[in-house]
């Protein structure tokens, strides 16, 4: 199977002022790879801060990585190329960001804000492009009337419905979804996540599904990378993530998930150091907060390596342990 | 149990609109003792945020109105004291944690700008005081760096950092309530859990009452004492955490509760309540959820139902399933 996208090696930093006459940078993400095929969802969940909305913006163009390369489509959108790639490529991409205020102009009618892909194109008649936004509307569930009012008057997750419409209004190849449905009530969430994989199946879309909510990732993602401090440290199908966590920072996930059982006893909550991306702890970046951890792993990084087919794990302890 | 510290006794609010005043929140009452937490979930839009809102009055001026309701706290009726009473509750006795951290936080102030101001109006500290306090409020929250990140502007943090800094400004005056508006969405679990834990022991030692609202089922669980559900602008359902999700009763939390996607088992398509939230001046006759409910009957069509007991603390606004009790 092609790669609708192609991640290798990508780094990421971002200028954090100067010490000592220095300037100092952080590191926000580390020789990152990874694939999408064509209908694929990849969801990509772990740490906050671990750069996944990063990765999400170096995907769709709105951010340069300072190292490493992005193939969209078969295009390279990394180094001397990336302007004009950028430009062959924008109509099959699309974004959902994570910060639905932030992502609608407030003085914009929301209309017109969802029509905004379709008005760059200029690729439909007033008339289309009227009855798309209807019809965008009331595939997320939201009341027609909607496109004369401003965004301020819909709650949190209505406007988050709004981005949602804007990005499927040209029927795009390839969508970052960043916490798409983290506003929605659950039964909407259903709504949108159903929505989302019926276009996937009729249209051959593929996503990249940045999400905290395991279960939600579980319901949509047919793989699944976990990132933590700007690395992977594993990624699998999903039935074999959630069955037979490998990472202990994934197990640590897995066990934290709130279960809807009030009378149900909390497992112990991880603590530990968070890491500083400043000054990154030595060896494997979790160690300052594995439950097993050893000797090695204070001084020594673990590599994302194969353990069994399409699986891989970053972590010392399944080292000489047969494939599971 | 101890008198309750806010009580909200018929909240109303509407909105101007093109189309005249929209009724958004509809008589909602209930209260909060001192320790507690009252969870608040329900469908998006149903008025969670502008409830909450109206604790600190918040809504903007000129657009909205109270045209009944109070909101008790400390012998005053919040809809209606001062402006000048107002400022000095918001922030010190009442603290929110709002749904959009990037809307509410300032763009060109640097995040200890942003944390000392409450300090410094509320408390009186001095600027290098105030400092050394948002620095260890970040530490508080988990941020990582905290004495680098407090000189960081807005959009150098990552969605969950932004969150939880909104969560530092919150406690940073030990309000003794503090509503969280979906203040976890964008913290993984492991940290969610010490940011849950951290407002445990704020309600332990300073007694401090939670108005949280989310989205987020097993959150509800781990941390309500007792759980409101909203629809359409009313209180479908209030009722303590265990009885809510061991016996729900409005076939709107049903709902809810059916559509939660699972960690284990088989991969389905989710299910969703049929059927699509009406608009906020759509004249449905009888029950709300009516157009939905698998179980409405025809007295569901006329009446409007009341929010009824029906088990000790377990009050339902459904016609049908509040019949046989009759209303405790
Ligand atoms: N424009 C920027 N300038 C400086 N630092 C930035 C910028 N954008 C992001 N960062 C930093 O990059 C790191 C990764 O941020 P990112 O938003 O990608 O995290 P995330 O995994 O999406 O986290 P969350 O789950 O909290 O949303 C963070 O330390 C953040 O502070
Ligand atoms: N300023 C406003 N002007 C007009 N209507 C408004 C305004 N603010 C909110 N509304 C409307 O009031 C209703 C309730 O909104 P609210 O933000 O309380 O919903 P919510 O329950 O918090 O939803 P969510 O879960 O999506 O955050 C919505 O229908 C919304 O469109
Ligand atoms: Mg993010
Ligand atoms: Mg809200």
């Amino acid at each position: 199977m092609e790669a609708l996208v192609q991640v290798r090696d990508l780094d990421m930093a971002f200028p954090a002022g100067s010490a000592r006459g220095q300037p100092v940078l952080l590191h926000v993400l580390h020789k990152l790879s990874f694939d999408i095929g064509p209908g694929e969802t990849l969801g990509l969940v772990g740490e906050s801060g671990s750069g996944k909305s990063t990765t999400g913006r170096i995907l769709v163009g709105l951010t340069e990585p300072t190292g490493g390369s992005v193939k969209l489509f078969g295009r390279s959108i990394t180094g001397p190329g990336r302007r004009a790639s950028l430009a062959a490529v924008r109509a099959r991409l699309q974004f959902v960001f994570q910060d639905p205020h932030a992502a609608l102009d407030p003085r914009l009618r929301v209309g017109h804000s969802i029509a905004e892909p379709i008005d760059i194109a200029g690729t439909h008649s007033r008339r289309e492009r009227n009855d798309r936004v209807r019809e965008l509307l009331e595939l997320v569930g939201l009341p027609r009337d909607s496109a004369d009012r401003f965004p301020h008057e819909f709650s949190g997750g209505q406007r988050q419905r709004i981005v949602i419409a804007r990005a499927l209004a040209l029927a795009p190849d390839f969508v970052v979804c960043d916490e798409p449905v983290s506003a929605l009530d659950v039964s909407m969430q259903a709504q949108i996540i159903n929505l989302l994989m019926d276009l996937q199946q009729r249209m051959g879309l593929s996503y990249l599904f940045i999400a905290h909510d395991l279960a939600v990732v579980r319901a949509v993602a047919q793989r699944v990378a976990v990132m933590y401090a700007g690395t992977i440290v594993e990624s699998a199908r999903r039935e074999a993530l959630y069955a037979q966590p490998q990472h202990p920072y994934t197990r640590a996930l897995l066990d934290a998930v709130p279960r809807p059982d009030p009378g149900r006893a909390r497992p112990p909550v991880v603590g530990g150091e968070v890491p500083s991306l400043l000054a990154p702890p030595a060896g494997c970046r979790f160690h300052t907060r594995c439950p097993h951890v050893m000797a090695r792993c204070r001084s020594e990084v673990p590599l994302l390596r194969e353990t069994a087919p399409g699986r891989q794990t970053a972590c010392h302890l399944l080292d000489g342990a047969p494939p599971a | 149990m101890a008198a309750p510290l806010v009580s909200l006794d018929d909240v109303t609010v509407q909105f101007r609109t093109d189309r005249g005043w929209t009724t958004a929140v509809d008589g909602i009452s209930f209260d909060i003792a001192e320790r507690d937490c009252v969870g608040v979930v329900g469908e998006s839009g149903s008025g969670k945020s502008v409830t909450a809102l109206s604790l600190l009055r918040l809504h903007a001026r000129g657009t909205s109105r109270f045209p009944r309701g109070q909101v008790r706290f400390g012998g005053q009726d919040l809809l209606t004291a001062p402006e000048r009473d107002l400022r000095r509750i918001r922030g010190r006795d009442i603290a929110m944690v709002f749904q959009d951290p990037m809307s509410s936080l300032n763009p060109v102030l640097t995040v200890c700008d942003q944390i000392s101001e409450t300090l410094r109006l509320h408390q009186g500290l001095d600027r290098a005081t105030a400092r050394r306090r948002a620095i260890e409020l970040l530490d508080l929250v988990r941020i990582p760096d905290a004495a680098r990140r407090v000189d960081d502007y807005p959009h150098r943090l990552s969605g969950g950092m932004r969150q939880r800094v909104m969560i530092a400004i919150a406690i940073a005056c030990r309000p003794r309530l503090l509503i969280a508006d979906e203040p976890t969405t964008a913290l993984d679990v492991t940290i969610q859990a010490q940011i849950l834990e951290l407002l445990r022991e704020l309600r332990t030692e300073l007694g401090m009452a939670v108005m949280l609202i989310s989205h987020d089922l097993g959150v509800i669980a781990e941390f309500a004492d007792r759980v409101i559900v909203m629809y359409a602008g009313r209180v479908v359902e209030d009722a303590p955490v265990d009885a809510l999700f061991r016996s729900p009763r409005h076939p709107y939390t049903e709902g809810l509760m059916a559509s939660m996607p699972a960690l284990e088992g088989g991969i389905t398509r989710l299910y969703a309540i049929p059927g699509r939230i009406p608009d906020p001046d759509e004249a449905i006759a009888g029950c709300r959820f009516g157009p939905r409910c698998r179980h409405a009957e025809a007295i569901c069509r006329v009446a409007v139902p009341e929010l009824l007991a029906i088990e000790g603390r377990h009050r339902v606004r459904c016609a049908p399933r509040t019949r046989a009790t009759g209303g405790l």
